[in-house]
């Protein structure tokens, strides 16, 4: 499919005399070879799948959480909205909690977009609008299926994403205008669009990563794809560091590009932070991952880079401030961050280097990736040796000093996200031990606002990175190279055993790094679960701390375990934008695994993903608005999605209830018979407090109606295990997952036998399930 | 002892919580209920007060109060391990949820608790719970027995170091104890 073909013609002499200055343009030349027929939904209007949404409102019901008892979003306002109070529009609170859900999802989804946006853009100006896609060369013949399933498009070239972000910025857009005053009224509503922008979400998501894929000739779906440096203690500190922030990899590449072309790539330190590194590394394997978003004050004051390059999401914006007092100058290079920096686009790089270098100006915007990186790269060696590595951090003895300040007014503590206790750490700092403020070193978000609540203006963020000093430079560890896409081969070897429940489960940790207690949890929870032979999938941040620990025998968890999309795999699809794949395998099992029609039929493949695949995702330190666009992507595929406690603050769960057994009605499709498959899932979308409830949970939630009588054994074998090892009790709802007596698990016969005697547990049926009445093959006279 | 959010940011109130000045009114309140619920979140094995868990000073006033007790997140194990079968464990999500809902019949099936009472979960998570059921359930009372003051709640015992926090959970525990209305 072409858009937008534009022929010019300056001069052309024809019969009928001379043409000047013809210019034409064709909206749209149809080339489609995708032949699979369309189903009944393609490119979806905000309501087109309103009713999909609606049956998993009616089950899975919100439960809100205001943040602010008021409306501030117009000039009517303020309006306090208390206990049933309605603001001056008429809004009551509960559609203005779930309005705040949507115009979060809203901005995640149009940050990932806007910056698969900018990659289409870029890569068709370098490559060309024909450049082809190819994603997994002949392993992958479903290259885009959140693409296919939303869109109805197959595309084949970097042009054919033009259309489809197209589709994906008017839906945007189209939700975004729903959150002005006067319009949506009611909560559900908002909550469909939540929903709807979220799967928007999945697919600008999808078009950026398959597009980098294809034209920076990253891994191509590459279960052994290698591993790469990760952490702190792995940058090379003798020689010059460059520091990449932010997602999006394009002046990324232009220094990488520069420092190989100028064949000082052995003699520089090329390291990132947050998804940008994963990027870097998916293009350039000697490029090093420093760590998740919340390092980024760490590894700036401890003076390790010697140049700073800003492209967008994610970043500190105070890091042209914190970069100054350590001498490192920065580079904004996205329209989207432009630090309030001078433009120096079209000035001459010469100039450029030397203001940075002379330190006549503390950052420049540079918004040509190739100038980025010449500038970077240039700059990063000649202030190396002037900068020698100064830093903000104190000293041992100047933390005693500076502890000693201290009136315990216990405001750092009370402006805590994680309400840490800080007053006692410095309290003990001031008599000379420091052992307290090392081990929040390892727990600290590294947010730095204790330093703005400190009326004695103790640098207290720093005080805990220098205490950390010795833990910070043994983080020396390893990531895979983010992957990308899951092979359709992998696909077929694990349909049929996932959708039988065999494989108990796919996991899917995703997401940022705002643990409640450190990285390390994400790291555990990802190897019980590996270890029991589920389908372990990391993305993003999580990947990176997952990689962060290492098991008895030395080996971190991209060592110890294969990356192939199978039982007991571990993989790194990548990127944030990768999260799409995780999604697309979903998709690709009802696909190439059940056969089903992917084009346009949203659906019933939500559907089919909803009653059959026991995925769950876990954003365990989810912080931003991308996250939770991720999320409600998932949740209109039906997914469960946990998030960790912070995430408390999205303001908003979708629950079950177990006990209510008209929750927990599907459809036979063979029969049009109603029947109750239990609660499975039993939430769409909820928190988990601590990590060990959180890995009960996620056990729990691998159940579907669908699983075989041998599918439920074992995942009711591991439910039941993990909650006697975490919980301390045997589960006391099993008997609502227990259909048959074949799904007891041979081992656990006579406690289950006493507990559904107990409960007088009733026999049922094991149904093909569905929510579509149009599913249903022969309905019931 | 203030009665300014714990966490700076919790502010955006409208409606604030009835400060509890001593113990005893809480007493009174609870013994007042017909069905208080206690509900009692992960942090209680975080907080250590005169060289105890704050989990033990909550099982001896379970103990007096004969209050029924919901723990959350794994907290059932650290109950059971010291020896005090809490009512259930729960989710926090859902637990709260429950509660605010007026069909709901309570743990034991005999009716919706009146008054829920929360202590030791994360405050941020704590603070938007309780949010919730100010709005969404303003016919339920809430309290929390924390030594922060949370806003949302109907009652809230005032800003406190751990020392005053333990002496209020003592002082509630030998109220109980002492029988009476």
């Amino acid at each position: 499919m072409t858009k937008n073909v534009h022929v010019k013609i300056d001069e052309m002499k024809t019969n009928v005399g001379l043409i000047k200055n013809l210019e034409l343009s064709i909206g749209k030349v149809v080339n489609d070879n995708y032949t699979e027929p369309m189903g009944p939904t393609p490119m979806p209007s905000v309501t087109a799948l309103r009713d999909w949404d609606m049956k998993l409102l009616a089950k899975y019901k919100a439960f809100y959480m205001p943040d602010c008892d008021s409306c501030c979003l117009c000039t009517f306002g303020k309006c306090d909205l208390t206990a049933g109070k309605r603001g001056a529009c008429g809004l009551d609170i509960r559609a203005q909690s779930s309005r705040i859900v949507m115009i979060a999802c809203a901005i995640g989804s149009a940050c990932h977009s806007a910056h698969s946006r900018h990659l289409v853009h870029h890569l068709i100006e370098k490559y060309g609008r024909k450049f082809p896609l190819d994603i997994g060369g002949l392993n992958i013949k479903v290259e885009a299926p959140v693409t296919r399933l939303v869109t109805g498009i197959k595309p084949e070239t970097l042009g054919d994403l033009d259309d489809v972000l197209a589709y994906v910025e008017e839906q945007i857009t189209q939700v975004l205008a729903v959150a002005h005053t006067g319009q949506e009224a009611s909560a559900l509503d908002f909550e469909s669009k939540a929903m709807h922008v979220g799967m928007c979400d999945h697919v600008g998501m999808e078009v950026g990563d398959i597009a980098q894929i294809s034209a920076l000739g990253y891994p191509k779906a590459d279960p052994e794809a290698p591993l790469v440096k990760l952490g702190i203690g792995s940058v090379e500190r003798s020689k010059p560091v460059i520091m990449c922030i932010g997602h999006n990899v394009v002046p990324s590449v232009g220094i990488i590009d520069y420092a190989k072309e100028t064949k000082v790539d052995d003699n520089l330190e090329v390291v990132g932070l947050c998804c940008t590194s994963h990027d870097m590394t998916r293009y350039y394997h000697r490029a090093r991952i420093v760590g998740p978003i919340s390092w980024e004050l760490r590894f700036i004051r401890a003076g390790l880079a010697d140049v700073v390059v800003l492209d967008e999401q994610c970043v500190r914006t105070d890091v042209a401030e914190e970069a100054a007092k350590v001498n490192a100058p920065v580079i904004a290079a996205s329209e989207k961050n432009c630090v309030g920096f001078k433009n120096r686009t079209n000035d001459d790089t010469n100039a450029i280097v030397d203001d940075l270098v002379s330190g006549k100006v503390k950052g420049v915007l540079i918004l040509d990736p190739e100038k980025v990186g010449e500038v970077a790269v240039r700059v990063a060696q000649a202030v190396a040796p002037v900068r020698k590595r100064k830093t903000i951090l104190p000293t041992p003895e100047e933390i005693v000093t500076i502890a000693k300040t201290c009136t315990q007014c216990k405001l750092c503590q009370r402006n805590c996200p994680q309400d840490f206790a800080i007053p006692p750490a410095m309290k003990a700092a001031a008599t000379g031990d420091i052992s307290l403020l090392t081990d929040l070193y390892e727990v600290c978000i590294g947010c730095g606002k204790c330093e703005g609540a400190c009326p004695q203006k103790i640098m207290i963020h720093s005080l805990i990175v220098k205490a950390g000093e010795k833990a910070m430079y043994a983080e020396d560890n390893l990531c895979r190279v983010g992957r990308g896409a899951i092979q359709d081969t992998e696909i077929r070897n694990v349909g049929s055993p996932i959708v039988l429940g065999e494989i108990p489960g796919i996991v899917a940790l995703v997401g940022c790094s705002n643990y409640p207690k450190g990285g390390k949890d994400v790291y555990e929870i990802a190897r019980e679960f590996a270890s029991r032979r589920y389908i372990v999938v990391l993305s993003g941040c999580s990947a990176m701390s997952a990689g962060s620990y290492r098991n008895a025998e030395g080996q971190t968890i991209w060592e110890e375990f294969p990356g192939g999309f199978e039982a007991g795999g571990v993989c790194n699809v990548g990127s944030c934008v990768a999260n799409s794949h995780i999604a697309g395998a979903a998709i690709k099992v009802a696909n190439i695994f059940a056969k089903r029609n992917l084009r346009g039929n949203y659906e019933e493949i939500a559907d089919y993903i909803h009653n059959r695949l026991g995925a769950v995702g876990l954003a365990w330190g989810a912080y931003s608005q991308k996250a939770a666009a991720i999320g409600a992507g998932f949740w209109r595929l039906g997914v469960p999605v946990i998030i960790g406690p912070h995430g408390s603050k999205y303001r908003r769960v979708l629950l079950g209830r177990k006990e209510d057994p008209q929750n927990w009605e599907v459809l036979d499709a063979r029969t049009g018979e109603t029947v109750n498959v239990g609660p499975t899932p039993e939430h769409l979308f909820n928190i988990a407090e601590t990590k060990e409830e959180c890995i009960v949970a996620i056990a729990k939630l691998c159940m579907r109606p669908n699983d075989t009588w041998k599918g439920r054994s074992i995942k009711l074998s591991h439910y039941v295990d993990l909650s006697k090892r975490y919980l301390g009790v045997m589960p006391d709802d099993l008997h609502l997952f227990v259909r048959t007596m074949a799904d007891v698990p041979s081992t656990m016969k006579d406690e289950f036998t006493k507990i559904l005697a107990e409960k007088n547990w009733k026999e049922t049926i094991i149904p093909d399930p569905t929510l579509l009445p149009r599913m249903v093959r022969k309905m019931k006279e | 002892m203030s009665c300014e959010p714990w966490l700076c940011a919790e502010i955006a109130s409208t409606k604030k919580a009835n400060p509890i000045q001593k113990p005893e009114i809480a007493v009174a309140m609870i013994k007042r209920a017909q069905r208080p619920l206690l509900i009692v979140g992960s942090q209680i094995v975080d907080r250590w007060m005169e060289g105890k868990q704050a989990i033990e000073y909550i099982i001896e006033l379970a103990n007096a109060s004969k209050i029924q007790v919901v723990a959350t997140a794994h907290m059932v194990r650290e109950f059971i391990n010291r020896g005090y079968t809490p009512a259930a464990y729960m989710n926090a999500m859902e637990i709260s949820q429950r509660v605010g809902d007026p069909a709901w019949m309570g743990l034991d099936g005999k009716g919706r608790p009146d008054l829920v009472i929360y202590v030791g979960m994360p405050y941020y998570m704590e603070a938007l719970i309780l949010s919730g059921l100010k709005h969404f359930a303003p016919d339920l009372k809430t309290m929390t027995i924390d030594n922060m003051y949370h806003v949302h709640a109907s009652w809230s015992f005032p800003n406190a170091s751990l020392e005053e926090w333990a002496s209020n959970l003592k002082v509630m525990t030998s109220k109980f104890n002492e029988g009476g209305n």
